[in-house]
């Protein structure tokens, strides 16, 4: 066999792209969606409405107000770019982490409140019929996704399914399956596969041997690329390109946006166990938010006056959807069987009447 | 009216559904143009083409996770796992997503699906084709798991189960796909979800089964008919929701009652019956509950599948204890 002939029959490349440095320095030319500015400053201000909402609901926490809650500190950009490369009819399978991309596209801040204060009508979400809700059990929404494409193909609709998992998800077979699929059937879905350095506590190198997420692509015939996740015109710009390229029949894609998560897991983690100070002091430095802000400051779109009215503005948004969600009393008791079925099976009434009685008796 | 088999009433409600209904979609590993490894889908792809009939990549998880995302656009997604065996990759979206989407999101997310497997022993099957672990799936809230035991009730409950808003386990006994024959109408006429079927009416035990084990069970009524024994016979049918409120109108009149299960004992589907027999029928009751069920072994390879499942015999056995004690 040590001499057998080999021929090489397939090889492959993976592509990093940036346009805005962390010095917000334009370091390629400007995408053509970018030639509108009214998008730049749209994209800013989602970004820090985010991040105004993500310490309102890490602060909510804290005091006992709402419970555990994944934070999106460090990747706002993602979710931004995601948000706005959605057309409204897409569909958008989130994990948790991408708020931007839901207020976008109509998710009300106050139902996320909810969704962590514990409470289902968090995803019932009034503005917004067909997203999905947020995905705690990691990876399993990569297969809707699919499913929905499929729908999408069936019916000649030219939507796209979005789907956003982690680098850890990218581990589990819900993700190979599913990106093998989209490959054979050529749907139009793309996976985003937001690598933000750390599963928990297992840090990106630990977690695959590869070289990049985004090549685990390459087994299932669909291209992958990279983009600096903090760069929110380049990410926008990419995820654009994809879903454009889905939306017209070309086919899946993965695309790997490269961030970093600034906070622990969730409040209840605390990354000091597993995470040395110095790499965060250091990602610090990449925000997504800093480098938007001095574009647009350097191309002048954008001053302290304007700084200073979008964070009164956010912090209106913010106290106005905190007192919805704090004045929301929760859901009757017996509302837990309101939604199990259509019509709640004749087995299961005699239970519901069960709760009702012994709620009846606390009340006594 | 031509006489079919359970297999084909599977294959005639489907090719019903598919014709009546353009979001209904069929899919799954060798459903196409294999027809499926016991044709249950022969012909289908045929007729209704490659784009809603589909074989798929050999990905359990994929193709329930797909199935859901398909129903949550409004189609109506029919998948088959190929054997139960199988079934357990698939698990994970079956209960975290299948049967949680429209609770989680009050009503705006659902998840109209039809996951079909062929399940239960008797037919020499390979390794991990013969298990009968339907009641893993009723212990699942948001689910309904449907079992047919003759070709009538096959195609009656599957047009059910496709036309349900909800997601449904159709779990198919294939030891009876081909065992009897019945003039089953293509009428599109389905049979009601959340009920028991009586099959025989007896005024001295209840005999209590579903799927193939209806077959044994049948037998031990006709046998103890000819002793002068007369059997209520009850296939439960669907076995979530359970209608507990047919048997224990049944037990009420009978006193008596044997549960007839081929999965294994511990906590199967019959325990769940004869815990509502003591809490709600206790007082009717002239002898204990028997259960005949599978032993809580594994599952034995095909040489020693028939001294697993339960016999005739057993079920004559256990009817006897119950007339005894009284």
């Amino acid at each position: 066999m040590a001499n057998s002939k080999q021929t090489s029959v397939a090889s492959f490349e993976v592509f990093y792209s940036q346009v805005l440095n962390p010095q917000g320095e334009l370091v390629a030319p400007l995408p053509y969606f970018a030639c509108d500015t009214d998008e730049l400053i749209a994209l800013y201000k989602n970004m820090v409405l985010t991040r105004s909402f993500d310490t309102k609901a890490i602060a909510l926490q804290r005091t006992g107000k709402m419970g555990t809650y994944a934070s999106s500190l460090g990747q706002e950009a993602v979710a931004a770019a995601i948000g706005h490369a959605m057309k409204p009819e897409d569909v958008l399978l989130p994990v948790y982490r991408e708020y931007g991309a839901m207020f976008q596209r109509g998710v009300a801040m106050h139902e996320l409140f909810l969704y962590w204060g514990g409470d289902e009508r968090g995803m019932c979400y009034a503005n917004q019929p067909q997203d999905f809700p947020i995905a705690v059990p990691i990876a399993s929404q990569v297969p809707h996704a699919v499913g929905i494409a499929y729908a999408m193909k069936l019916r000649k609709e030219a939507r796209v399914a979005v789907v956003v998992i982690g680098d850890g998800a990218t581990s589990k077979g819900d993700f190979y399956e599913g990106i093998n699929l989209a490959g054979a059937w050529n749907l139009p879905v793309v996976f985003i596969t937001i690598n933000n350095y750390w599963a928990i506590s297992l840090p990106r190198e630990k977690q695959t041997a590869a070289e990049t997420i985004c090549q685990k692509s390459i087994a299932a015939g669909i291209p992958g690329e990279q983009v600096d996740g903090n760069d929110v015109i380049g990410a926008r710009n990419r995820i654009s390109k994809a879903i454009e390229k889905a939306r017209q029949g070309g086919g899946p894609s993965v695309i790997e946006p490269i961030t970093y998560r600034m906070f622990d897991h969730t409040t209840a983690d605390d990354a000091s166990r597993y995470r040395d100070p110095e790499e965060v002091e250091k990602h610090k430095q990449l925000d997504p938010i800093m480098r938007m802000r001095k574009y647009l400051e350097s191309i002048n779109l954008w001053n302290e006056q304007d700084e200073q009215q979008l964070n009164d503005e956010c912090s209106a948004k913010i106290e106005s959807e905190v007192k919805i969600y704090l004045d929301t009393p929760p859901q009757p008791p017996e509302s837990m069987f309101d939604h199990l079925y259509a019509e709640l099976p004749k087995a299961y009434k005699a239970q519901r009447d069960e709760l009702l009685n012994q709620e009846d008796t606390n009340n006594d | 009216m031509t006489e079919i088999t359970l297999v084909e009433a599977v294959n005639m409600a489907m090719a019903r559904a598919l014709a009546d209904d353009e979001n209904v979609v069929v899919f799954g590993e060798d459903v196409g143009a294999n027809g499926g490894v016991f044709r249950a889908t022969e012909g289908l792809q045929k007729k209704f083409g490659d784009e809603r009939v589909m074989d798929t990549p050999l990905a359990e998880t994929a193709i329930t996770g797909m199935a859901i995302g398909m129903a949550a656009q409004g189609l109506r997604p029919v998948l088959e796992i190929q054997f139960m065996g199988f079934i357990y990759s698939a698990v994970d979206q079956i209960i975290n997503h299948a049967a949680r989407l429209r609770n989680r999101t009050r009503g705006r997310i659902t998840v109209p699906m039809v996951l079909r497997a062929p399940f239960g022993g008797g037919i020499h099957a390979p390794e991990h084709h013969s298990e009968s672990t339907e009641a893993m799936f009723a212990h699942m809230p948001g689910l309904r798991v449907v079992i047919p035991s003759s070709p009538a009730r096959a195609y009656g409950l599957l047009l059910a189960a496709i036309r349900d808003p909800d997601p449904v386990i159709f779990l198919e006994p294939k030891r009876i796909y081909r065992m009897v024959k019945q003039e089953v109408p293509d009428d599109g006429e389905a049979l009601p979800l959340d009920v028991c079927f009586q099959l025989r009416d007896g005024s001295d035990v209840t005999l209590v089964s579903w799927g193939a084990m209806m077959h044994e069970t049948l037998q031990a009524a006709d046998q103890l008919a000819e002793q002068g024994i007369s059997c209520d016979v009850i296939d439960v049918a669907t076995i979530k929701p359970l209608d507990m409120e047919t048997i224990l109108k049944s037990v009420a009149k009978t006193g008596r009652c044997v549960i007839v299960h081929e999965a294994a004992r511990t906590c199967g589907v019959g325990a769940e019956i004869a815990a509502n027999l003591a809490e709600h029928g206790l007082m009717n009751l002239f002898a204990p509950v028997q259960r005949v069920t599978g032993y809580d072994t594994i599952m034995p390879y095909f040489r020693l599948e028939n001294h697993y499942m339960p016999s005739t015999e057993r079920i004559l056995a256990a009817v006897k204890k119950t007339l005894e004690t009284s």
